[in-house]
């Protein structure tokens, strides 16, 4: 099992710099620099100004270089600009140049410089997935027990009025990607035309002060999409339960259906999902950009976006590696869970 | 001219008539789901001709009633879309006006269904389909947008007003306003409203479907390509191949789909030339697994072969050619008499590909690995069948029903993606109709106006429905042999 974990390890760290220098290649090839150039300097800069501007902040050094150099691996740049100014890497604001350290990259903990915000990459980052954190707790709690509960009466009795209900709801459910059940809702709840005016449209006020008010809707567009998925894969772990020998044991030595639900077949039944709970994390990932971005929740969704639609390299380069560092880990979580769950698998 | 009201002189009969037979039904439900706390269960009893007997009581008759109250409610809704067809022009309402636009679609609907129930029992799969009524539900509201793409796309029928025009004055209008003198399309009215540049939604959000049932499918395809020319040698002979393949698979699975699409889409991307390189590598799966796919069905042939892989090749190798070719990118050396049509929206295409392959990828090689123990995969390679024939030939065919599924779904899933795209607003203009572009349009102005945003929102909803509730039939008859 140890060594298991240690291999599943080694893996994300090899995904981890594969995504992280794809990103970086992507976002440092040639057009996306000038466009930054442009967005700091002014748009009307000549090509030459353009390469003076990217020569003197270390731009055009060769990829590995760079990439070494935000990773932490390399010295970081110290370079005498055409103007004459020296300008260092790893020297912030006013530092010395002398004093600065040799290495500043992400395994020095130094997240970069966002270059649309003008503050720390990490502090935007910390605070940003703070306010997601607590948007993903709300979604956390709504979404899991009410598609277990769906699930399970769904697959209790296979092929009944209540299974057929259930499992139309969960499909609808999933056929409703969050910008068209976000602009449903805030059509029929946040605007005065059905007169059922009960929500707030914007979320914005709940990112210091949330209440049932302004961050419901949000709350429930993301857990909507992902509720149903989570509910067929427990309806169907527990449809394949419900007609095991043991179950059929059960009944036949007269337990109460309830009892047979609750006690035999339930803790059988919900290995299936944690997997599939755990696996659901990336997705509801992309649900939390659309939302945050529809409900003006400025989260790490949003960060995303700004970051992306910007070229705000380090910050875009934060936030991918906090996304795909969350993916994996659940990855691995979920993998591991599965082991403990289910004693019928045993990984040496 | 007046506006028009939402229903019209149709709506003094059927509103109420649809109110009434709906509360009924609520009111048996209700009742219904109460007595049954307390009844017996069901049980089948036989009589002695063997006919089933009904279920007496307080209960059966209501199960009786509802039966008939629930064709109540259907047949009022199927008068809401009939009894237009016949009323003059303005008194049915928009919703009457709409069902009036959309008089071919009706007809074609029918036709099909007509003749698929006719002859189910010879149709396989398909007609197997029409025996589940979850997927025959899905089937109508696939089929609906397939007919309406192909009215618009092919006919120019539909459509009211061209989805372009701007008419001063009629700048976020309520549904059913009154078009001014010189601008009236097909009809004098703006059927769902104006949008916030003054266009018409009805006509955008029906030649929006154009662009979905156009690049979906064809993506979809695409990415099936990919996977299943990957996946089956994977799985086949797994070793270091396979290790280094599912590696990349993974590695493209855990980027964030927005972020991807944000690092792919822009345009300084493409001015780079990475889309064009991608179409270039990834477009060329449909030409290796098609050549593969004659190569060894015809292997022991070589006459036979050669005179149906040539032609294949020059007319594939042609298209392949004028897909990847556009001018004014990086790959731009066919002559302009060659290129036989240029891809707009090739990026997105090329994107929704990228993202969708990996996952068919792993299905595939899933279901390969599970299949290449089975005994007729044993039996072929004692006849000494070659590697190819075996994946094509023997574990494809054997693993279709699954994929016929996953096709369904990742159709509507790929409906989502290039709904995701538009609502960033990356890779298509913004005067694009397709639905994506249209709700992002719409719910800036949300809280103000609803009608801009909600008819693309519900008609991509009912499409993603129909393709899952389609997929969901097609599993469960699928699953009947």
């Amino acid at each position: 099992m140890g060594l298991f974990i240690l291999r599943r390890i080694g893996i994300m760290i090899l995904t981890a710099l594969c995504l992280t220098f794809i990103v970086f290649w992507l976002t440092n090839l040639f057009p996306n620099l000038e466009k930054l150039a442009k967005t700091q300097g002014n748009f009307r800069m000549s090509d030459e100004a353009v390469l003076t501007y990217l020569g003197n902040n270390g731009y055009l050094q060769p990829l590995p270089v760079k990439y070494g150099q935000w990773l932490g691996v390399l010295p970081g740049y110290v370079i005498e600009g055409s103007d004459g100014q020296i300008r260092a890497r790893c020297a912030s604001g006013n530092e010395d140049i002398a004093d600065a350290p040799t290495f500043c990259g992400i395994l020095q903990g130094n997240w970069g410089y966002s270059t649309v915000f003008r503050e720390d990459a990490g502090s935007i980052i910390a605070t940003r997935l703070g306010l997601t954190g607590k948007l993903m707790f709300w979604v956390m709690l709504l979404m899991v027990p009410g598609a277990l509960i769906i699930g399970v009466l769904a697959g209790m009795n296979e092929g009944s009025r209540t299974d057929r209900s259930l499992s139309t709801v969960s499909i609808l459910s999933t056929a409703t990607p969050e910008y068209v059940s976000g602009v449903v809702f805030i059509s029929v709840f946040a605007t005065a035309t059905f007169g059922m005016q009960w929500f707030k449209g914007t979320a914005t006020a709940a990112m210091d002060d949330a209440n049932f008010e302004n961050f419901f809707l949000p709350v429930l567009t993301i857990a909507l999409y992902g509720m149903g998925y989570i509910a067929r894969m427990t309806r169907a772990s527990m449809t394949e339960v419900m007609t095991a020998q043991y179950i059929r044991t059960a009944r036949l030595k007269g337990v109460a259906f309830s009892q047979i639900v609750l006690r035999h077949a339930l803790r059988n039944a919900l290995i299936a999902p944690f997997t599939v709970i755990m696996l659901q994390f990336p997705f509801l990932l992309n649900g939390v950009v659309i939302v945050e971005t529809l409900f003006n929740y400025k989260g790490f969704g949003w960060t995303l976006v700004q970051a992306a639609s910007n070229n705000d390299i380090e910050l875009l380069l934060g936030v991918s590696i906090v996304s795909v560092f969350v993916v994996l880990t659940t990855q691995l979580i979920s993998d591991i869970g599965y082991v403990f769950l289910n004693p019928r698998i045993r990984i040496a | 001219m007046e506006p028009l009201t939402w229903t019209g002189n149709l709506g003094s009969v059927l509103n109420p008539a649809l109110a009434i037979s709906a509360a009924l039904c609520a009111i048996v439900l209700v009742v219904q789901t109460v007595l049954r706390l307390s009844s017996a269960p069901v049980t089948l009893q036989a009589n002695p001709d063997g006919t089933l007997q009904a279920r007496g009581g307080v209960l059966g008759t209501l199960e009786v009633t509802m039966a008939y109250l629930f064709w109540a409610v259907v047949a009022v809704l199927f008068a809401y879309i009939i009894v237009p067809l016949v009323m003059p022009y303005g008194s049915a309402g928009i919703l009457g006006e709409i069902t009036r636009r959309l008089t071919p679609v009706w007809i074609a609907l029918v036709v099909t269904f007509v003749v698929s129930i006719r002859f189910k029992r010879r149709l396989g799969l398909y007609g197997k389909l029409f025996d589940s009524t979850v997927g025959m539900i899905g089937f109508a509201l696939v089929m609906f947008w397939v007919y309406v793409a192909a009215f618009v796309g092919l006919f120019d029928m539909i459509v009211t007003h061209d989805y372009l025009r701007q008419v001063s004055g009629l700048k976020n209008a309520l549904p059913g306003v009154v078009a001014p003198d010189g601008t009236e399309g097909a009809i004098p009215h703006y059927l769902l409203g104006g949008d916030n540049l003054a266009r018409d939604i009805f006509s955008r959000v029906m030649v929006g479907s154009v662009f979905v049932i156009a690049i979906a499918p064809l993506a979809t395809i695409f990415a099936f390509m990919v996977g299943i020319t990957l996946g089956l040698p994977a799985g086949y002979y797994g070793g270091r191949f396979d290790t280094a393949l599912s590696f990349a698979a993974n590695l493209i699975l855990a980027f964030p789909v927005i972020l991807l699409f944000y690092l792919l889409v822009t345009p300084e991307i493409v001015q780079t030339g990475i889309p064009s390189y991608m179409a270039a590598f990834l477009f060329a799966f449909p030409l290796i697994f098609i050549s593969v796919l004659i190569n060894t069905r015809y292997y022991t042939q070589p006459a036979k072969r050669t005179a149906i892989l040539a032609p294949v090749l020059v007319v594939l190798g042609w298209l392949y050619l004028s897909a990847i070719n556009e001018s004014g990118t990086v790959i731009d050396f066919l002559p302009a008499w060659m290129d036989l049509f240029d891809i707009t929206v090739l990026v997105v295409f090329v994107s929704v590909v990228f993202v969708n392959a990996p996952t068919v990828f792993r299905i595939v090689r899933g279901l390969t690995l599970d299949l290449r123990t089975r005994d007729y995969v044993a039996a072929a390679q004692t006849r000494g069948e070659g590697a190819w024939y075996i994946m094509l030939w023997e574990i494809l065919p054997n693993a279709r029903g699954p994929l016929i599924v996953d096709f369904c779904l990742r159709i509507g899933y790929t409906t989502i993606l290039l709904g995701t795209l538009g609502f960033f607003g990356l890779g298509l203009s913004s005067e694009s109709p397709d639905w994506g572009t249209t709700i992002n349009e719409g719910r800036k102005l949300l809280l103000i106006f609803i009608h801009p945003a909600l008819p693309p929102a519900m008609a991509l909803l009912s499409l993603v429905l129909g393709l899952n509730l389609l997929a969901d039939g097609l599993r469960e008859e699928s699953l009947k042999d």
